[in-house]
């Protein structure tokens, strides 16, 4: 009964965020965007029971939630995994910042942002049976290190003691960075340096809270016992994956880790995008991991509206100039292809602009700090922007090319070999050849081109690439694209792909970060800056912002997507 | 026409020369091919088609730029293009509630987009003349490098035999074994993603020589062996047999007794080749490892129309079509010459 109570709670809070939305109160508007378009969820009646079928062309590899960094992965784990904090998992106002999950709240920081204490809720178990204790939590964070999580240095460096630990991982203790108290239930943290975005960290799946006994290694296709509503009962990277309930689990929050609905949940690996679309529309499965492929985005849109869904994600792709290299070392030259650049037409290659929106500054809609401006479009400069793109200005683009002296210099943009990549590298292309460079595009697969065009050796003058947050944060897009310190010579993960390094920028990128502890609107505010300022150095070209396209069967109820987990696999009903 | 061809360097051309002039001069073995091969309709069809595909494709830069007005490569998505007197943009809302998608204006029926628009909003019709002429240019010069390598590993096989055989036989069986097209994918995606480099020559990644070079060598076995096959006939032949008694030198045995000998094999095979090499180059440039964008050729278009199949299925069926159409063109051709060249049918014919 409480299920049902806080579903329609949680429905009605949607239908209201999405009103406010349309008079354009749009700091949420991602989330608005993600109130489900056809049937609401408050006009059915809760269904417990049955299995959810699901389908996804490949599996995500490892299971093992501290070392998984596929979204697949993830989605799936979301109901199994709990971490200290989380994001609600509800739409509407109030999903962030984050909330406290298998801690009773949020804390406060103290000693100026290096210390944070926790307390540990009581009577929560994990799928073995086995009662959740200070001492897991502690564990937990040391195999994070110890496993070598992919975020363990970017993340939780702060930690004291992480230091030792990412040099000796077998041996990390995170002595002094972590203090328990079984009695009390306490989990103090202590840093080595304030860290602005610490408790979203925390919300991040590779800090979910794990037995202490857990192997300190990659478990691989076993996932190991979690707090979640269900657990993993069986595992084939090639074929399937079968969740069921987790009989030790009771509900502790409905908004951070609500029970499931269905008693299964099972996930077949295998099909074709195409495939997977009709064997939806045939009733076969209930929901695809992939987005519906474009070609059939006319049909699912005339034929299956009730069973759409169409959210924003925190992500975009953009066009990575190398500021080391011509003739992208002029900044006239990186102007020149912002402002020639058809977005319209980037929009169109995504499916439109119910799929797509233009991109025209490097922080996404949705994204903390976010604040509409468009330095390049036709009438906008870098001093006058405009709230919005409107169309490209090849005039202006020209004449800035001519002024750079570095007319009918070759380019070459290095793109992946996925069919979308490689519209926006062709028109790309055009867009060049029409400013007076000698362009040509090269393509590789994306498992490839990713670490290549990070790669300075490679000599990469434009990276086509796309870019999602791990959390809602302004810094996981500035910081971590445009900063000084992303840069890594000669590595294949270096993430500043352009290069591009202003000590004058990165000062106020720290300035930004700090603010939050104190203040997160006026950190927000910062962050807006910011982004304003790096778009007048265009060390990229912002190209398209898209949406997700889901397709669920005719039996799926009760979707409820969040800017951070998608859709709550848990949440789905089906008959 | 085979082992009875007479040989230029013989001893006995001298009584041959004496009997012709006694005699009404008979048509030598080409001119009859040819005569016989006239006679083929269905031969005739096939070489009326290539010979009408390759006109085409030949104005594919005059249908382009004076009959459709566009320019095949370069995106055109944002455009829009006028009809009847009313604007139509390339890229047409899908109707649907929910304003999902978009796609390519379909065919027009007017000289513009005649075929209708490919993801990238440019004219399919435009693209396939233009495709047809790298597809035809790569599979033509294929073929004809396959024969010359073919030609000269198979003869050197036959004719030196020993060592030179053993060597060169063992290795075209090394090549047979592997699968054509796994062979030719592997090369590609080593030269597409480097370019070639050959000491101080640089071929990019993006240049035609590199797909035909792959193309030509992958079909080198299987043009080389039956000529090496013809070749170790033709050695035991009286006339070379012949030639060597009277101190001929080896090469110029190989290149006055052995070669216009084999001549026929390599006409025949021409054009069966180029239509395996026509199927390949489709095969690697819809891999994106052949033809490199904006190039066109069949193949690529074909890939561009992959995700339009439900939408816009034209973008793949013509150039789908046209491929169709070449290579059965091409086989009936090939079966043609066969049958004009194949002396012991002629043989048969004039008894």
């Amino acid at each position: 009964m409480q299920i049902v109570n806080h579903t329609l709670f949680h429905a009605a809070l949607k239908t209201a965020f999405a009103g406010a939305y349309l008079l354009g109160l749009s700091v949420f508007q991602t989330v608005a965007l993600a109130a489900p378009i056809g049937e609401q969820p408050m006009q059915v009646a809760t269904h417990r029971g049955g299995t959810l079928n699901l389908t996804a062309q490949s599996s995500g590899g490892t299971l093992d939630p501290q070392v998984a960094y596929i979204s697949l992965t993830k989605q799936i784990e979301t109901p199994v995994y709990d971490t200290l904090l989380t994001y609600p998992k509800f739409s509407g106002p109030g999903v962030q910042p984050v909330a406290a999950n298998l801690v009773e709240q949020v804390p406060h920081p103290e000693d100026g942002g290096l210390t944070y204490r926790f307390t540990l809720r009581p009577g929560i178990y994990f799928s073995n049976g086995q009662e959740l204790t200070v001492e897991d939590v502690a564990a937990s964070f040391r195999r994070l290190f110890k496993v070598g999580s992919p975020t363990a240095g970017p993340y939780y460096s702060h930690i004291i003691g992480a230091d030792a630990c990412l040099k000796d991982p077998v041996h990390c203790t995170l002595s002094g960075g972590i203090e328990t108290n079984a009695t009390t239930r306490s989990i103090t943290f202590h840093l080595t340096s304030p860290d602005p975005e610490f408790l979203e960290r925390l919300a991040w799946g590779h800090s979910a809270i794990v037995p202490a006994a857990t192997p300190p290694h990659d478990m691989g296709n076993t996932a190991p016992p979690g707090t979640g509503p269900y657990r993993v009962v069986a595992y084939d990277p090639t074929q399937q994956l079968l969740l069921e309930r987790n009989p030790y689990f009771r509900e502790w929050s409905h908004d951070t880790q609500p029970a499931g609905y269905a008693d299964h949940i099972h996930l077949v690996f295998g099909l074709e995008p195409e495939s997977e679309v009709t064997a939806i529309e045939n009733g076969q499965y209930d929901w695809m991991y992939e987005d519906v492929p474009l070609d059939r985005l006319g049909e699912v849109g005339s034929r299956y509206v009730s069973q759409v869904q169409l959210y924003t994600l925190l992500l975009y792709y953009y066009a990575a100039l190398n500021t080391t290299l011509p003739p992208f070392d002029n900044l006239k030259a990186r102007q020149a292809l912002n402002y020639a650049v058809n977005r319209h037409a980037m929009v169109i290659y995504h499916g439109g602009s119910a799929v797509a929106l233009p991109a025209c500054q490097l922080l996404p809609q949705g994204a903390p700090g976010y604040e509409p401006s468009c330095a390049y479009t036709k009438g906008a400069s870098p001093d006058h922007p405009l709230p919005k793109w409107q169309a490209p200005d090849l005039e202006t683009a020209r004449q800035l090319v001519h002024e750079s002296g570095t007319a009918g210099q070759k380019v070459t943009i290095v793109a992946p070999l996925d069919g979308r990549y490689g519209s926006m590298a062709m028109e790309l292309r055009s867009t060049l050849a029409a400013i007076g460079y000698n362009a040509v595009v090269r393509s590789m697969t994306q498992t490839v081109q990713f670490p290549y065009v990070q790669n300075s050796d490679n000599h990469v003058q434009i990276a086509l690439t796309g870019w999602q947050a791990d959390y809602p944060s302004a810094a996981s897009f500035l910081q971590t694209l445009f900063a000084c310190g992303s840069i890594h010579p000669h590595s294949d993960n270096s993430l500043n792909m352009s290069a591009f390094c202003n000590p004058a920028i990165d000062a106020r990128m720290d300035q930004a970060a700090t603010l939050a502890l104190t203040d997160k609107t006026a950190s927000d505010h910062a962050w807006a800056d910011v982004d304003r300022a790096l778009m007048a150095q265009a060390p990229s070209v912002p190209l398209v912002q898209i949406k997700r396209v889901t397709l669920l069967s005719k039996r799926a109820r009760n979707v409820i997507v969040t800017l951070n987990d998608d859709i709550l696999l848990s949440q789905l009903q089906v008959q | 026409m085979t082992a009875d061809t007479p040989s230029s360097s013989g001893a006995a051309s001298a009584v041959a020369s004496a009997n012709v002039a006694a005699q009404p001069r008979p048509l030598g073995p080409w001119r009859q091919a040819g005569r016989t091969l006239v006679r083929n309709r269905a031969a005739m069809v096939a070489l009326a088609t290539l010979v009408l595909v390759t006109l085409l494709c030949l104005f594919a830069p005059f249908y382009a730029h004076d009959i459709a007005h566009v320019d095949p490569f370069t995106s055109n998505v944002a455009g829009s293009i006028v009809l009847d007197g009313h604007e139509a943009d390339i890229m047409q809302p899908n109707d649907n509630p929910l304003h999902l998608g978009l796609s390519p204006i379909g065919p027009t029926g007017h000289a513009a987009y005649l075929l209708g628009a490919d993801s990238q909003g440019r004219d399919v019709a435009a693209r396939l003349f233009y495709g047809g002429r790298n597809s035809l240019l790569i599979s033509a010069s294929a073929a004809v490098l396959c024969l010359i390598l073919a030609a000269c590993a198979g003869i050197a096989a036959g004719f030196f035999g020993g060592l030179v055989d053993t060597i060169l036989s063992r290795l075209m069986d090394i090549m047979w074994a592997v699968p054509v097209y796994l062979f030719a994918i592997s090369l590609s995606i080593v030269t597409v993603s480097q370019g070639l480099k050959l000491g101080p020559f640089v071929i990019e990644a993006d240049n035609l020589l590199i797909p035909i070079v792959i193309i030509a060598l992958v079909y080198v076995p299987y043009a080389a062996r039956p000529i090496r096959g013809r070749v170790l006939a033709l050695r035991q032949a009286e006339f070379v047999t012949a030639a060597r008694c009277l101190g001929v030198p080896r090469w110029r045995i190989v290149l006055f007794d052995i070669l216009p000998n084999v001549m026929t094999t390599l006409v025949v095979l021409g054009p069966l080749l180029m239509a395996l090499a026509l199927l390949a180059e489709s095969a690697l440039s819809f891999l994106s490892i052949g033809v490199q964008a904006p190039a066109a050729s069949w193949g690529t278009i074909i890939q561009d129309g992959e995700g339009l199949i439900y939408t816009r299925p034209m973008v793949a069926v013509a150039p789908g079509l046209a491929i169709v159409i070449v290579v059965l063109a091409l086989n009936i051709l090939g079966d043609g010459l066969r049958d004009a060249l194949d002396v012991r049918d002629a043989a048969r014919r004039s008894a």
